[in-house]
């Protein structure tokens, strides 16, 4: 839905929102997730357009909507209306007008210290009660500049400014959101500064209404939370198809050559591209494939990178495709490649024909307008494709986890069947409990993985810890390494106990170690367990959805047979037996318990 | 711009905010009219009606604004203000 990219018209979606979310109610495949507004001012409207940037990424809100600044007694006292709500996510939405105690000119250090201590330790009260209670992620806004400054310029750098003040707390929230995994800051304070502080305080609004800034910057505020509920759940983008001529550097290299491309510091155009790849090579070490797509001659565009300016190296490049085809049919084969949905790719090109034809054939695939090369970053930035929200190990090294793939691929060819392929690969899968450590990157990857994803069960960190406290449950996850590299943790199971049977509650697995036998030897693990406690039944459940239908004859691969079948789901069950035979033939497996 | 004129934007504001192609409005028609008109939808119309004409209404007169005549005489009277 075009009105709600980035750089999008604010008034035209407050103005047409009722006709705008029809539109995006009629895309259907939506997640319902529920959503509780907590407040310290009015939320009417941005709730509203809130609801749009949600649907647009495919999720559909239910919103709990908390009364007029009560967002500390709702969440500090006990609340059923919002127990029993039981909400995804808590969005606290405050300012700097919920901010009361001022320090004023002259006061004393320590006093304004206190002052400090005091707000902060009521937030610190709703977000550990939160916590407690209500176990979910909390998004948190931090606090905008006001539209004045008593003390002038000093009123940033003096103790008894109101800036320093407004920055001070600022600062003890980002301690808190580093220190609280399931605490995320939506940065008003940077929103307020890119719309312009003057225009943001719409102050008539705040005394009519209680709107605590500016209507006309609700599309801009919902857009970052939107951006940043979208990632928690799973939907960030993963990967960028790049054009190359004037897209990575100015000019054609097919026409200019290595030598006349603009790329450095010598020319304007050229510094342009040169900080454009510089952000592009920082998006990949945040964990995003960078891939090339372009209409070139494969020999002559991969000259470009070797252009003494060029940030961008060819091994930063997970593929390249530079050739005569239709770009729709390269970034099919990228998403292919890279084992992944097209729904999770950018595509980069200046050229306004290319992003049609490719908007025109994959819809999904998002094109952001990229008309003039000073502004390409801003909209790419703007856009929030890749709005981080976790920064595990996992993130930092998925680069070199899809290049070692790339490696894996080409091994292929150098066997002569698919079982001596996967045993000349040495993999060793290592068995962990899930635990502290390892807590993080088993909820990203339970909230990420669609396709190897038995019941599309989305789990919280907390659901998990819960989860971890009940005896007899089984949580693991998984490890796979290889002579190409290390995987990290790529399939998490976790399954429970009742009446005997084993019930397998979640089963998910990385895309990137799809057939290699993992689920084999996961299985044999299962088995081994069962014995340990005396089981003998297990119970799998399959949710079909659009994208999980790589696991529909799972079960029954492994040996299930089906009990229950209906169109919403499967139900299969597994008798062992004592001479089970083992399912892994091709890797090692290290139990860590 | 004239009075009409101004009649004719306001009435496509409406028509908008309500998403409704059919929407009709007259001098006389106040929030008693349209049942989606509430405090709220008041706060939207005032909302577009100053990002169409590059006008801001004062606390007193976003208080006073009741019917959709008063809007338009009041959005033609800031116009030749300002």
């Amino acid at each position: 839905m075009e009105v709600l990219d980035y750089p999008f018209d604010s008034e035209y979606i407050l103005k047409k929102k009722r006709s705008i979310k029809k539109l995006l109610l009629e895309r259907g495949n939506l997640i319902e997730k529920k959503i509780a507004i907590l407040s310290g001012s009015t939320v009417g409207e941005l709730q509203n357009i809130l609801e749009l940037f949600l649907l647009k990424h495919g999720i559909k809100p239910i919103f709990y909507q908390g009364s007029y600044n009560r967002f500390y007694e709702e969440t500090v006292y006990e609340n059923l209306e919002l127990t029993k709500f039981n909400p995804d996510i808590i969005y606290i939405h405050t300012t700097v007008k919920n901010i009361m105690d001022f320090p004023s000119p002259f006061e004393i250090a320590s006093v304004t210290e206190q002052k400090i201590n005091t707000i902060i330790q009521n937030y610190i009260d709703v977000w550990d009660n939160i916590e407690k209670k209500f176990n979910c992620p909390i998004i948190q806004n931090n606090f905008e500049p006001l539209p004045y400054r008593n003390m002038g310029n000093a009123d940033v750098y003096r103790k008894d400014g109101s800036l320093n003040f407004i920055n001070a707390l600022n600062e003890k929230f980002y301690e808190n959101a580093r220190e609280k995994n399931y605490l995320y800051v939506n940065d008003i304070n940077y929103q307020a500064a890119w719309y312009g502080v003057e225009r943001w305080f719409d102050d008539s609004t705040w005394y009519l209404y209680k709107y605590p800034f500016a209507i006309n910057a609700i599309p801009l505020v919902s857009h970052n939370i939107a951006n940043i509920i979208k990632s928690i759940f799973g939907k960030n983008k993963k990967a960028l198809a790049i054009d190359l001529d004037n897209t990575l550097w100015g000019g054609v290299i097919g026409d200019d050559g290595i030598e006349g491309i603009e790329l450095g510091v010598e020319t304007a155009k050229g510094m342009a591209y040169t900080d454009i790849q510089k952000y592009l090579k920082n998006i990949s070490k945040l964990g995003i494939a960078l891939n090339i797509c372009s209409k070139n001659d494969e020999t002559i565009a991969k000259t470009g990178f070797n252009h003494s300016s060029s940030i961008l190296k060819l091994n930063d490049f997970i593929t390249f495709k530079a050739n005569w085809n239709n770009k729709d049919l390269n970034i099919k084969e990228i998403a292919e490649e890279l084992n992944i949905f097209t729904d999770s790719i950018v595509f980069l090109d200046d050229n306004p024909v290319e992003r049609e034809l490719v908007k025109n054939n994959l819809p999904e695939v998002a094109a952001p307008k990229l008309t003039l090369e000073h502004e390409y970053i801003k909209i790419i930035d703007q856009s929030g494709f890749f709005e981080p929200t976790t920064f595990t190990e996992d993130d930092k090294n998925r680069n070199e986890y899809f290049k070692s793939n790339q490696l894996r691929k080409s091994a292929i060819n150098n066997v002569n069947n698919y079982e001596e392929y996967l045993k000349s690969l040495q993999m060793i899968c290592e068995i962990q409990q899930i635990n502290e450590e390892n807590l993080q990157r088993v909820v990203q990857l339970i909230n990420k993985t669609n396709q190897f994803n038995l019941t599309t069960k989305r789990y919280t960190l907390e659901d998990i810890k819960q989860f971890l406290t009940i005896d007899h449950n089984l949580s693991l996850c998984f490890k796979l390494k290889d002579k190409f590299g290390d995987n990290g943790i790529v399939s998490v199971l976790m399954a429970s106990v009742f009446e005997e049977t084993l019930d397998i509650k979640l089963w998910v697995m990385s895309c990137r170690v799809f057939k290699r036998d993992l689920e084999k030897a996961i299985f044999d693990e299962i088995i081994n367990w069962c014995y340990k406690e005396n089981i003998s039944k297990l119970r799998g459940t399959y949710y079909p959805t659009p994208k999980n239908k790589i696991v529909e004859n799972l079960y029954s691969e492994l040996g299930f047979k089906i009990i229950e079948d209906n169109e919403e789901y499967k139900v299969w069950e597994y008798f062992i037996e004592e001479n089970y035979e083992r399912k892994n033939t091709v890797m090692e497996v290290k139990n860590y318990d | 711009m004239t009075k009409d004129q101004v009649f004719v934007e306001v009435q496509t504001i409406f028509k908008d905010v309500f998403d409704d192609g059919n929407l009709t409005v007259a001098a006389g028609t106040n929030a008693e009219d349209i049942e989606e008109w509430d405090s709220l939808e008041q706060i939207n119309l005032i909302v577009a009606m100053e990002n169409k004409f590059k006008i801001k209404f004062t606390i007193d007169e976003v208080s006073q604004l009741n019917n959709v005549g008063e809007m338009v005489l009041l959005i033609k009277e800031k116009i030749e203000y300002e």
